[in-house]
């Protein structure tokens, strides 16, 4: 059943890009808000696909890269809605969503796997964990695009060169202040994600840190956005600094995101989920007897 | 009964000459007025701007009625007879319905896109009514034209962006801020322009207006104007600390804003972006400061750069209205088709119910000995035969058809039931 509600999502995410796309060509406003309503449906079907999932195995659904690429760009879509509502700009669904759909399609492509994992994946401040760090990441996700809007648009005024895309970004004013809010917001977010991860560790492996490669590159991309942050609060960094900066922390996350999981070794990676990893074998008595 | 417009624009003739044609029109107080009725105008509607003018009717007899007018306007204007107009055109039927079109959508304008001449237009019909020179066909056209220039409006892109040095600066500042309230504006030097340019933001509701200027006094009495504040050219490192937006329009030879103190100034306001307008020739600021983050430079040269490119965006989006309009003049055309058969109609249906009436008293004895029931009856399948008899010919008459088809249809319809006669006492 999560399974259908996915393709339903997904379906409906393909949708409203398209619609999407073609407001940022046409510049036909009903096809926005079409297209947001659109989002909307997909991202309830995509909830309660994943919330199926979750209610049948116990915990998020994160443990392969189809899983986790789905999550993540739920996590988008729900960022990108609230945003929506709260900011009002509908331009930013042109490349919100089409970034969306193209994480689900892959996610799609990839086998859908539904077999045992790990117990120890059972446990609640795992779900923080995973929640809060995939909320921040859709939160990112908007403040990456944020900052690429921002470079295109700076671009134009101060060559003074004005393609199609002038009159289509909102002003740099209103660009700096999504990137700055999403920055606000997002921080909390990712701390609170590395803080439970930190307590899980601690809680199942009996210690807050282990140097796990992929808590060191999250560690170097809460570092870049703390920076960041630091900068804008004090020294005022803002416009094409804050927007390059975000551009590479979420370029850093989305390396530890997939790097972390699939290129480096550690316990982070997906492998290691799987009830019959190979550190788990070998601690489990009487499988040598029927080899 | 044909639509025809005559008149001269600015693309066609001198000012002098719509000058003396506009006086010449009015000499004897309004046009309407004095002209309603005249050379065989069935309808009128006199438009006169400092663009054009023009005049639009219809008459049963069009040729003459051209000859007529044109030998007025001839006298009017003082020239001697059977040499032909200077600059004046003449449309009619698809051409002048589609010369109106574009005109009230502002596509024959010297600014294409201009909001007033619709206005304009709207104005020459209130009094085209008033003095009852409009009929069913001045009527509609006119309601047309001012729906085909609203759907011209909202479809195409010949009223967006700005198209005046002033109006650019504004709409690139809204690039920058989004919103310009509660935005502080320094201008350096009182020229014209500037007054022009503050004068537009302060539209917008800028929250405040600094005036600094080499003579103090002209700086206080533009501040007051604007409740802003004067300053001296001294003081205007410190209001760079303030203002959001700065045009710059000195008359200084040298430059007077240079790329370290501007990028010191940047420092201490915490990268709040800094929009410069500079307007002055020679240029008031020194152009590298462009590159610094946050601060934007246009000079005058960039935004007539930006007009340019507007206007001919514009000229670009008119061609896409031409494509409205003729949709438009289809539409119309199908309308005035069918009022055009609606005499012969009317004259055939008339001469149907005199052959009734006439027969109803011949066979008036006849009748006497009949029931009041009876005789409604009779009087009801007399009616019922008129409606069939009358069906085929009047659907024959209003099946779509090219012009002169048309007029070959009611010359046949009214030739068969010999309507001439009926016609011409209407």
């Amino acid at each position: 059943m999560d399974l259908f509600f996915f393709k339903c999502a997904l379906s409906l995410y393909l949708l409203g890009s398209l619609g999407y796309i073609l407001f940022i060509i046409l510049q036909r406003k009903p096809l926005a808000r079409i297209s947001y309503g659109v989002l909307w449906v997909g991202f309830l079907s995509h909830s309660l696909s994943i919330g199926l999932w979750s209610m049948q195995h116990g915990y998020f659904p994160v443990h392969s890269l189809r899983e986790a690429l789905s999550f993540f760009a739920w996590a988008i879509i729900g960022v990108y809605l609230l945003i929506q509502w709260r900011f009002n700009i509908l331009v930013l669904g042109s490349f919100l969503s089409p970034l969306a759909s193209v994480m689900m399609i892959s996610s799609s492509f990839l086998p859908y796997q539904n077999e045992a994992v790990n117990p120890l994946i059972r446990n609640l401040w795992l779900m923080i964990h995973i929640g809060t760090i995939f909320v921040g990441n859709g939160i990112f996700a908007v403040a990456f695009l944020a900052g690429i809007m921002y470079l295109i648009q700076e671009r134009q005024i101060k060559s003074k060169q004005f393609g199609p895309f002038y009159h289509r970004l909102p002003s740099l004013e209103v660009l700096d202040s999504l990137n700055y809010n999403c920055l606000i917001l997002g921080f909390p977010f990712l701390t609170l994600g590395m803080l439970s991860g930190a307590v899980f560790a601690q809680y199942t492996l009996g210690t807050f840190w282990r140097w796990d490669p992929k808590e060191v590159w999250s560690l170097i991309t809460w570092l870049i956005y703390a920076v960041l942050l630091h900068g804008r609060l004090t020294t005022g960094w803002r416009g094409r600094r804050s927007a390059m900066i975000s551009i590479i922390g979420f370029l850093v996350l989305i390396f530890s995101f997939l790097g972390g999981n699939i290129l480096l070794k550690g316990y982070h990676s997906f492998s290691a989920f799987k009830d019959s990893g190979p550190e788990v074998r070998h601690t489990e008595p009487g499988k040598g007897i029927h080899n | 009964m044909e639509i025809v417009l005559i008149g001269v624009n600015h693309k066609s003739a001198p000012v002098e000459l719509r000058e003396r044609l506009s006086g010449f029109l009015t000499l004897n107080g309004p046009a309407h007025a004095s002209l309603k009725g005249q050379f065989g105008l069935k309808e009128a509607l006199f438009l006169n701007t400092c663009n054009r003018v023009e005049i639009l009717f219809t008459s049963d007899l069009p040729d003459q009625t051209i000859e007529d007018m044109k030998a007025f306007w001839s006298n009017g204007i003082v020239q001697a007879p059977g040499v032909p107009l200077p600059g004046f055109y003449i449309y009619r039927n698809e051409e002048a319905v589609c010369h109106l079109f574009r005109v009230a959508a502002s596509l024959d304008s010297m600014v294409i896109g201009e909001p007033q001449i619709l206005g304009q237009i709207k104005e020459a019909y209130r009094q085209a009514v008033d003095h009852r020179t409009t009929g069913v066909i001045l009527n509609r056209l006119l309601h047309k034209a001012f729906s085909v220039a609203k759907r011209i409006r909202t479809e195409t892109g010949i009223a967006s962006h700005a198209v005046s040095v002033s109006f650019a600066a504004v709409e690139l500042g809204k690039k920058i801020f989004q919103d310009l309230a509660g935005k502080k504006v320094l201008l350096i030097g009182a020229g014209e322009m500037a007054e022009l340019a503050a004068e537009h933001l302060l539209n917008n509701k800028v929250q405040q207006i600094m005036v600094a200027n080499r003579t103090l006094e002209r700086a206080l009495e533009m501040a007051k104007r604007w409740h802003g504040r004067a300053l001296s050219l001294e003081e205007i490192s410190t209001a760079l600390m303030e203002a959001d937006i700065v045009i710059s329009s000195t008359g200084a030879p040298e430059t007077i804003l240079f790329y370290p103190e501007v990028k010191a100034i940047m420092k201490q306001r915490r990268q709040r972006p800094l929009f410069f307008i500079d307007i002055a020739v020679p240029r008031d600021i020194d152009p590298k400061i462009n590159e610094i983050d946050n601060v934007y430079l246009y000079d005058i040269d960039d935004l007539q750069g930006i007009v340019a490119q507007n206007i001919a965006e514009r000229k670009q989006e008119a061609l896409q209205a031409e494509r409205i309009i003729q949709e438009e003049w289809i539409k119309f055309r199908s309308w005035l088709e069918g009022i055009e058969v609606v005499p012969t109609i009317l004259a055939l249906r008339k001469k149907m119910e005199d052959i009734q009436q006439g027969e109803w008293k011949k066979a008036g004895a006849a009748l006497q000995g009949l029931s009041p029931e009876q005789l409604k009856a009779v009087e009801i399948m007399a009616q019922s035969i008129i409606n069939k008899v009358l069906h085929d010919p009047i659907t024959y008459l209003k099946e779509q058809l090219a012009e002169d088809k048309k007029n070959e249809k009611i010359d046949q319809i009214q030739k068969i039931f010999n309507l001439i006669e009926g016609m011409e006492v209407d």
